[in-house]
């Protein structure tokens, strides 16, 4: 669920309030560190501000006379302000420099549109005649001629992404009520020109995002909904004027009144934000801004702005910001991908907000909120910006018609030859406009494991795993394809369809499991794992020595046995010093690590556990217990690295494996030590939380007995009754 | 409605004093409550729990037992060795009779009220014939060694059971013999500790139930002097208990502060063998649980902590009302503090001393909520203690301030008190008339020229104070039917042409002061009032009842008024009916004539008579949610009861001019902190 949480604001704007002078904001950019934005007016001067601190840092103005004319950015590579005053003239300094006067200054032969600053790229520089040149190659010489692409159109809307190495350009125009789109790969000197599906409302603001070498439209259009369009980047054929498509992705009204957009910004994947006003028959429109759900077409929600807005809003940091009235207002939000998992409570997620409650051991039980903030420091528009896509009625005929065409195709490659096949294949999958491209992925997985099963000799593992990881798949869509990677011990294929696929059966998972732990050490060495999930924690055997140095944070391993076996005490220690190497390999590690984070339900997985032969079992309780060794070193109980199990899913596992291999495991002489370790372990563990417990109820105490000590024996206050 | 500055007072240092026993009048509503101190209250339940009497104590007067004989007289005896019998319509103690055995532990009348039996420290039981006018000793029954702590009478009058130390005895009414003698501490873990019997009671089918030291409840086979049953309910001493009329179910009090019920109930369903069982457990007190009573529908408690709590039995109840709620009642129903307006001053009564203290003051203002800056602190000017045994009945300090009064049992005392600068003096006045004592309410007049005192058999005294320091006595009201109860509450007009005053029957007497004639009665209303005040401007009496009832007289035209009839036709909202704590002051702000200001002890209120009354579906507390709306929403959520619960436990409230209040307090906490410790009880995680 989306949800906005606190607000604040960052200034006043208007005479008397700092910035503006009342002439309203241009726009807003993200300053040179985290939390840091720049605020460019419709005036002279520019401001640098420290967001959570809601404080101005740095400012500075152009001359009397001039005009900002161009939003100032930040180059992020060198940590330089740029600004465009009356069209032409370039500025670029530093943090310490104070009058603009006396800075860098380059008067270009065009007038600049807009300069767009980018992470890994540098500035690019968009013209108002269409022409964009990087700022490096713009500095080189300045007056350098600038060619007019959009003849009489005018840009109405511009955006930059970086696509491997490379900057690219989208923006649109208008010219007599036809709007046109286009997409420039800088370095390469590429443009393309698409035309806009034309309609009777015309489009009133624009957003893009990218993925995959799709660049994903969207577009607020003035009938209030918001349409979608694919527009893929590898476009070989110089084709004239294409006419880009699009497609409803979400009608921005709800139960009778109708939100009146402005301006919005994609949150994920699932949700967008809009601005504007919310009109219900009758009454009298009120603006608010909202968040919407794509996926499932609902309204999130959303907050009355009673004071009015610019209709701007901008967002960073999962941090919307917008004029309120004369301020400029910064609301916190949330946004957690919506999904059946999540309701279920076995979120894939390992960084699930519920998990990193744990992080800030402060917040617990308090600001849940505040804490899933702290925690969650992914940047949401640049995770997974893909759109599933909703067609209307209209359209269903022709998604038929499609899928009929690939059902047809598929049929015509059952007998092609493999390189034939694969290539069709990949040929099938660019096309992404398809409305229904999940359906025809499956279609496309069906018919090659049908082909794996039908020829074993047959196993395009590199198509397999780049369809996988590029695309949303699901075990439901091609089930056979976890069959055919278990059969060919595919251990890169599986883990990444551990890692990927919400919703893999019991039955595969524990198959997975008893895979991974029946393969050699030998055997997963020469294969390709992903390794992220243990890198960070793993002590391999050489480096043994130097781990061991590290500070134990809670330290109650060694010390609080102390009392409890007395004569064994050194025997004891060597053996847990022993117990804290990895009893598995990295590659092993980092396969289980991936089943260890998979949904499943205990009911149905217990019965297939069972059948874990007692070795294998053995082997996973201990590598189970060494996490968990691990994850208590820190005082937040979490693993370092990306994609690391919770401590909650090791306990879990570990209480399933116990429960299913009850009687073994009191059986197996050499389960003895292991188990007789982790209940010492555990017990410590369980003394060190009471005694948390006993200082928490004292605190407690505490805290209640100066609240009472506050009260005087007089005071005079003041009581108001209405 | 408006901001009040409030003066927020806490350092009213009263200690209540705690329970020491209780006695439940049979088939009646009347409850009677020994304080430690010696004050005897009687509470009466139909009209709704009110303390409806009050005795102040005296210090060489402790109270050891109290009951009910012959119909409604009360009786108390205690360690003085006298047999005190109680007036309850003159409020004082109307004869004292020497027990003749050294101080009384317990005392106790037979089922038909006839016969007194006290059980003494030289170990004697002594019966008693209670006479019309008195008490006469008829005899001593056997007398052996140890003192009698606890006794009780067998329902058909033949015998007595006597707990005392390590002994029961049971002794024959008829030829005075000691029938039966058991040790209670027969083979207590072969250590031998003292066994106190704390408390016994003797059901009709010859079981005896004792309470013990050791925390037991047991129960005897009298006859055989054999020990049926042995419940232990406390690790520490088991100090009270008492048995319901039906002997069906028992309450018992201990030490720990816990009370606990046994119910006799069948083995099984249908089954005709019965046992006690113990069936709930209760927590109410701190501290020692000293006195219980068992009543038709309640288990009564009464402990060192000074709380008296009502527990009504649920299966009992036939619907929820008053009788069903949880009660516990820690401060008297009556004014303790009395404030002089214009000089600023409060007067605390404490059970032998008065303190007068002067508030402090601020110049700032501030919003809702703010604490104020103190310009002056408050000062505590004088402290005044009454010479003699006994202890005051009631005080009072003039609007001006510069009058104190206060009576005992047996005297009457005013002082004038002078303010030069900071330096204050104190004069008794001399030669105060001749009165009937005691005084039960004083009241000055608003211009401080003369002095209320209202007085027993339903007589009002008016007395002139002259300058300097002299009063004369200028006429003295009775009620015209004559009355045998004593005044309790009264109230003078602002233009000192009014004085109303209620009595023990509850009748509302108002007098012109003008004329010295009795103007006119207010309409009876079967319940007992518990504050009544004359408005400043329209002469309009209001009076509250302790069944939460308000009614509005208007003086000058002898009927209720009209809002006061649409009061009753509409009703008053639910929650406030249900409120357990009587009103016990009103006020009024005379520059706002509609405002009638209010308190109980858990809330402050002030009723706004231009504004409509709550229904039921109304929230009536919705201060704070009105505080949440805009101004312009408010309107439509507006009621009359403005109430605020932000001072608790509040025990006086007065408007000191417009916009300034002052709210005395007294925080639980503050006065457990000056009892005694109670038994040290581990708690989990410390």
């Amino acid at each position: 669920m989306a949800a906005l949480c606190e607000s604040f604001t960052l200034c006043g704007l208007g005479p008397s309030g700092g910035v503006g002078l009342g002439s309203g904001l241009l726009a807003l950019e993200p300053g040179p560190d985290p939390d840091h934005v720049l605020l460019t007016d419709r005036g002279r001067t520019a401001t640098l501000f420290k967001v959570s601190d809601q404080k101005p840092l740095g400012c500075w103005s152009v001359k009397h006379g001039q005009i900002i004319t161009c939003p100032v950015v930040c180059n992020f590579e060198t940590h330089e302000y740029i600004a465009v005053h009356d069209d032409k003239v370039l500025r670029i300094w530093k943090n310490k420099d104070i009058n603009l006067d006396k800075v860098f200054k380059a008067t270009l032969s065009a007038d600049v549109y807009r300069i767009h600053s980018l992470p890994n790229g540098g500035p690019v520089v968009l013209f108002k005649g269409g022409g964009v040149r990087t700022l490096d190659v713009l500095l080189e010489a300045p007056q350098q001629e600038i060619e007019n692409i959009v003849s009489d159109e005018v840009i109405k809307w511009s955006q930059a992404f970086m696509e491997g190495q490379q900057p690219v350009l989208i923006f649109a125009t208008e010219k007599d009520g036809d709007f046109f789109v286009y997409v420039q790969r800088v370095k390469m000197n590429s443009l393309h020109k698409y035309k806009l599906e034309q309609q009777e409302s015309k489009p009133m603001n624009f957003t893009a995002c990218i993925k995959n070498q799709f660049i994903t439209l969207l577009c607020l259009y003035s009938n209030d909904a918001v349409y979608k369009a694919l527009i893929p980047l590898q476009q070989n054929a110089e084709e004239e004027e294409q006419i880009l498509s699009k497609s409803l992705l979400l009608n921005l009204s709800v139960s009778g009144s109708v939100l009146k957009g402005t301006s919005f910004v994609v949150l994920d994947k699932d949700h967008i934000a809009v601005l504007g006003s919310l009109v219900t028959s009758g009454e009298e429109s009120k603006e608010c801004l909202t968040i919407w759900n794509t996926k499932f077409q609902t309204l999130q929600t959303s907050k009355e702005l009673p004071l009015g807005t610019s209709g701007q809003l901008w967002c960073y940091e999962e941090k919307f910001f917008f004029t309120h009235g004369k301020v400029l207002t910064v609301i916190i939000y949330k946004c957690e991908t919506s999904s059946l998992a999540a309701a279920v409570g076995k979120l894939k997620d390992s960084r699930a907000p519920d998990v990193s409650t744990f992080v800030n051991w402060d917040t617990l039980g308090e600001a849940e909120l505040a804490a899933s903030f702290q925690s969650q420091q992914s940047v949401p528009l640049k995770s997974e910006p893909k759109m599933t896509l909703r067609s209307r009625r209209n359209a269903v005929t022709k998604v038929q018609q499609d899928t009929l065409s690939v059902g047809q195709l598929l049929l015509n490659l059952k007998d092609a030859s493999t390189t034939v096949f694969e290539d069709e294949l990949r040929q099938l999958m660019s096309k992404a406009q398809m409305p229904d491209i999940q359906a025809t992925i499956g279609c496309v997985m069906t018919a090659i494991t049908d082909r794996c099963k039908a020829n074993p000799k047959y196993y395009p593992q590199s198509f397999l795993v780049q369809i996988v990881q590029t695309r949303d798949l699901s075990y439901s869509l091609c089930p056979d394809l976890m069959v055919v990677a278990l059969e060919k011990k595919d251990v890169h294929l599986l883990q990444i369809c551990l890692q990927r696929f919400p919703d893999i059966p019991e039955e595969i998972t524990y198959a997975c499991l008893e895979l991974f732990l029946s393969l050699s050490e030998a055997y997963l060495q020469s294969t390709d794992v992903n390794l992220e999930s243990v890198i960070c924690y793993i002590d391999v055997e050489f480096n043994n020595k130097e781990v061991k140095s590290e500070i134990v944070e809670n330290g109650f391993n060694a010390e609080l046995e102390k009392d409890s076996c007395e004569t064994k005490i050194t025997k004891e220690t060597h053996l847990t010093a022993a117990g804290e190497l990895c009893p598995v390999g990295p590659q092993k590690a980092a396969l289980l690590n991936a089943v260890l984070q998979s949904a499943y339900s205990e009911t149905f997985l217990l019965p297939h556990l069972k059948n874990l032969p007692a070795q294998q079992a053995v082997l996973f309780l201990r590598y189970l217990h060494y996490l968990h060794v691990k994850c208590s070193e820190k005082i937040n109980t979490t693993l370092p690295g990306i994609r690391a199990p919770t401590v909650n899913q090791i306990m879990d596992w570990m209480c399933l494996l116990i429960d299913a291999h009850f009687t073994v495991m009191v059986m197996l002489p050499e389960a003895k030590g292991l188990l007789s370790n982790l209940h010492r372990f555990v017990r410590a563990q369980v003394r060190f939380y009471s005694e948390l417990n006993k200082i928490e109820g004292s605190l407690r105490e505490l805290q209640r007995l100066n609240h009472q000590k506050d009260i005087q024996t007089y005071s005079i206050e003041v009581l108001e009754l209405i | 409605m408006g901001e009040f500055e409030v003066h927020r007072v806490r350092f009213f240092a009263l200690v209540p004093a705690g329970v020491r026993c209780l006695a439940c009048l049979p088939r009646a509503a009347r409850l009677a409550l020994a304080r430690t101190d010696g004050a005897v209250e009687v509470y009466n339940f139909s009209a709704n729990y009110f303390q409806e009497k009050v005795i102040p104590g005296h210090e060489a007067r402790s109270v050891e037992a109290l009951c009910w004989a012959a119909g409604e007289r009360l009786f108390g005896a205690g360690l003085s060795g006298e047999i005190i019998e109680y007036d309850l319509a003159g409020l004082r103690v109307s004869r004292c009779v020497d027990g003749g055995g050294g101080p009384i532990w317990s005392m106790a009348a037979n089922s038909s009220g006839t016969q007194l039996a006290i059980g003494c420290e030289d170990g004697s039981v002594k019966l008693f014939q209670v006479v019309p006018g008195g008490i006469q000793f008829e005899r001593n029954l056997d007398r052996r060694k140890g003192r009698i702590l606890c006794l009780s009478w067998h329902p058909s009058d033949t015998h007595i059971a006597a707990g005392s130390i390590d002994v029961l005895r049971v002794l024959d009414v008829c030829s005075g013999q000691t029938v039966k003698r058991i040790m209670v501490n027969y083979h207590v873990q072969k250590v031998k500790r003292e066994c106190i019997v704390w408390s016994i009671a003797f059901l009709s089918n010859g079981t005896v139930v004792t309470s013990d030291s050791f925390g037991r409840v047991q129960f005897w086979d009298w006859e055989q002097g054999t020990l049926q049953e042995s419940h232990t309910v406390s690790t520490s001493a088991a100090l009270s208990l008492a048995v319901s009329e039906k002997e069906d179910s028992i309450i018992v009090g201990t030490s720990s502060g816990a009370t606990y019920q046994f119910q006799l109930l069948p083995v099984k369903m249908g089954s005709l063998e019965k046992r006690w069982v113990r069936t709930k457990p209760f927590q109410h007190h701190t501290h020692d649980v000293r006195a219980v009573a068992h009543s038709s529908t309640a288990l009564i408690s009464g402990g060192l902590d000074a709380q008296l709590v009502i527990r009504p039995l649920m299966e009992k109840m036939q619907k929820k009302g008053y009788d069903a709620v949880l009660r516990k009642f820690t401060f008297p129903h009556r004014r303790l503090v009395s404030c002089a307006r214009k000089a600023r001053l409060l007067l605390f009564q404490f059970s032998q001393h008065l303190e007068l203290w002067r508030l402090g003051s601020t110049e700032e203002t501030g919003k809702d909520g703010q604490v104020l800056p103190l310009c002056r602190m408050p000062e505590h000017l004088l402290q005044l203690k009454s010479k003699g045994p006994e202890h005051i009945y009631c005080s009072c300090v003039s609007p001006c301030g510069s009058w104190v009064a206060y009576s005992t049992a047996s005297r009457f005392h005013l002082y004038q008190v002078q303010y030069e600068g900071n330096s204050i003096s104190v004069k008794k006045v001399p030669k105060v008339p001749k009165l009937l004592l005691p005084a039960y309410q004083l009241q000055f007049s608003t211009n401080s020229d003369s002095l209320f005192v209202a007085s027993a058999r339903g007589s009002v005294h008016v007395l002139q104070l002259l300058e300097p320091g002299g009063c004369k006595h200028l006429h003295t009201f009775r009620p015209p039917s004559g009355s045998p109860e004593a005044v309790y509450l009264l109230a003078s007009s602002a233009d000192g042409h009014w004085l109303a005053a209620v009595g023990g029957d509850w009748t509302i007497h108002i007098y012109n002061l003008k004329c010295f004639k009795h103007h006119c009665t207010v309409p009876m209303y079967s319940c007992a009032v518990t504050a009544l005040a004359i408005h400043p401007v329209t002469n309009n009496l209001v009076i509250a009842y302790s069944d939460q009832q308000l009614f509005e007289f208007s003086i000058p035209e002898k009927q209720y008024t009209a809002w006061s009839r649409m009061v009753q036709n509409c009703g008053l909202h639910k929650v406030w009916l249900e409120r357990d704590s009587p009103i016990t002051h009103i006020t009024f702000n005379p520059k706002k004539p509609s405002h009638i200001l209010l308190h109980d002890v858990y809330m402050f209120c002030v009723i706004d008579k231009s504004l409509p009354l709550p229904d039921n579906s109304a929230l009536l507390m919705n201060q704070s949610t009105l505080k949440q709306l805009p101004e312009t929403a408010r309107h439509r959520q507006l009621h009359a009861f403005k109430i605020c619960k932000k001072f608790q436990p509040l025990l006086f409230a007065d408007l000191l001019d417009e916009n300034c209040l002052v709210m005395v307090e007294r925080p639980v906490l503050d006065f457990k902190t000056q009892l005694p410790l109670p038994i040290q009880q581990k708690k989990f995680g410390t």
